[in-house]
């Protein structure tokens, strides 16, 4: 079971997140669970209990937006929340070195 | 269980809810694996549940919060029903992992299985090189693995590739790992050989050596750095080399429960082998009471059973003093600190059993899992696993 904080080490290989569509990675899907009372993310033998805003953000990835446009659609969303483009980039970028999202 | 007369509640860690029931849906397998994690003597085990009664433990578990499903045996194909529970699987809101060796898959079979709605299928591999690949695996097997592999990946499945890693087969894990880029996997679980069931009875042949070990640890971590965002790859090193005991499924009764061919529950694979237990079975307990108030399913729970050194050890959040079966197998006494760890009086026990598969070579001859070892070997491991 993946731990939800671990910490994620970049390699030098690795290429940071594009700024094209993103969708969930194969295999990946959210969905509520009522004992636990939260979204979790599912994948090949895995489960990550999802936080609020990780949910809020993942279930934004549909496919054809890409990271501007989900934090565009988000602040549309949330106005009160002020300016959270950097925040919700952050958290794609670890989703996706995390491979959650391709 | 309350404590000292106090009224509180929480005495006791909340149970929190399985998060994953591993189906072990048959014995029955084509292939004759020497580490298979079944139990030695299975074949004298009871019958085999029929679909209605795995689709109430599915049905079960999944309303108690259960979420991974892992449909696994033996070889699961070999069931005629395995599209039905994963029909029922798919219904419930289940992620469905299919464990599988490959062998009774063909392409039509895979689609039928995506069109259940299976989520994901895990193929093991015995070996990157034919010739020990089919050794290992007692039959020949390699080639129709190859082209399973692919029919999965043509089926739009995510793929598992799983290599069971021991002493003959180390050397080649580059090749593994070619391989798996080659197929197009998308994880790679390069899995340990742990030492129970056949593999406990095969100990002195599959142990690896440390300097095979600490090679290959530098392979995975090339290819992981490699990789990275692209195919994920697990590499754990066998733990008889490590200070400390792996966190063994997250704790007892903590997150996994396992129900045998026949019904039997267990908080873990090895967990039968445990004298003085009785281990409830799904025909004749509900899930609910299973998991929940079962003596075998508390017995281990949260730290009141433990005892020193880990008792008073500040690291007993971390790795729950070990694995259960392990400290039973080797010093007798299930509640005794997993013996991997070197805060252990008994750690020369691991020690010696590693300098023992040191010093035996390849001559010796390798028990294959079959039926007829099944009923050979019963007892010769229990004699393996008396106290000293
Ligand atoms: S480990 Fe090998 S023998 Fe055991 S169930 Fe799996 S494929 Fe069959
Ligand atoms: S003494 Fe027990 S709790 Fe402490 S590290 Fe060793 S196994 Fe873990």
């Amino acid at each position: 079971m993946s731990e939800p904080d671990k910490k994620i080490e970049y390699a030098t290989e690795y290429k940071p997140l594009h700024d094209g569509p993103i969708r969930l990675a194969r295999g990946h899907r959210i969905q509520y669970e009522t004992v636990q009372g939260c979204d979790v993310l599912l994948y090949p033998e895995g489960v990550v209990q999802l936080s609020e805003s990780a949910a809020m953000i993942l279930k934004t990835v549909d496919g054809q937006k890409s990271a501007t446009e989900i934090a565009a659609a988000l602040m549309a969303q949330f106005p009160e929340a002020g300016d959270i483009s950097g925040d919700v980039k952050s958290f794609l970028e670890v989703a996706h070195a995390r491979g959650w999202i391709a | 269980m309350h404590e000292g007369g106090s009224p509180s509640p929480i005495a006791m860690p909340a149970i929190k809810p399985p998060l994953w029931l591993l189906a072990e849906l048959t014995y029955a397998c084509p292939l004759q694996c020497a580490y298979c994690s079944n139990p030695v003597d299975f074949n004298g085990h009871g019958k085999t549940m029929d679909t209605e009664t795995w689709i109430r433990v599915l049905r079960d578990a999944r309303s108690m919060g259960a979420l991974q499903l892992g449909l696994s045996g033996g070889e699961p194909l070999v069931r005629q029903d395995l599209e039905t529970l994963v029909a029922e699987s798919t219904k419930l809101g289940y992620y469905s992992n299919l464990i599988t060796s490959g062998i009774g898959m063909d392409a039509a079979r895979a689609r039928s299985l995506k069109a259940a709605g299976l989520d994901h299928i895990q193929v093991s591999f015995q070996s990157s090189e034919a010739n020990q690949n089919d050794e290992i695996a007692g039959m020949r097997a390699y080639a129709h693995k190859l082209d399973m592999a692919r029919a999965v990946k043509a089926a739009g499945f995510p793929m598992v590739l799983c290599f069971v890693l021991h002493r003959d087969n180390l050397h080649r894990l580059r090749e593994m790992l070619d391989l798996a880029i080659e197929l197009e996997a998308d994880y790679v679980e390069l899995a340990t050989t742990q030492y129970y069931g056949w593999a406990l009875l095969n100990r002195d042949r599959l142990l690896p050596t440390l300097e095979q070990v600490r090679e290959a640890e530098g392979v995975a971590n090339e290819y992981q750095a490699r990789l990275k965002g692209k195919m994920d790859i697990y590499f754990v090193v066998p733990d008889y080399y490590e200070k400390r005991p792996k966190p063994c499924m997250n704790g007892w009764g903590s997150v996994f429960l396992l129900v045998t061919p026949d019904g039997t529950a267990l908080p873990c694979h090895a967990a039968r082998q445990l004298p003085g237990f009785e281990f409830p079975n799904v025909q004749t307990s509900s899930v609910k009471d299973i998991w929940q108030t079962s003596d075998a399913f508390n017995r281990f729970r949260g730290f009141g059973w433990m005892k020193e050194p880990c008792l008073s050890c500040p690291e007993k959040e971390k790795d729950f003093g070990g694995c259960r079966c392990q400290a039973f197998q080797f010093t007798g006494d299930a509640a005794a600190t997993d013996p991997v760890c070197d805060k252990s009086p008994l750690r020369h026990l691991v020690d010696e059993a590693v300098s023992s598969a040191r010093s035996t070579t390849i001559e010796k001859p390798i028990i294959f899992r079959n039926p007829k070892n099944s009923d050979r070997h019963a007892i010769k491991l229990a004699e393996l696993t008396t106290p000293r």
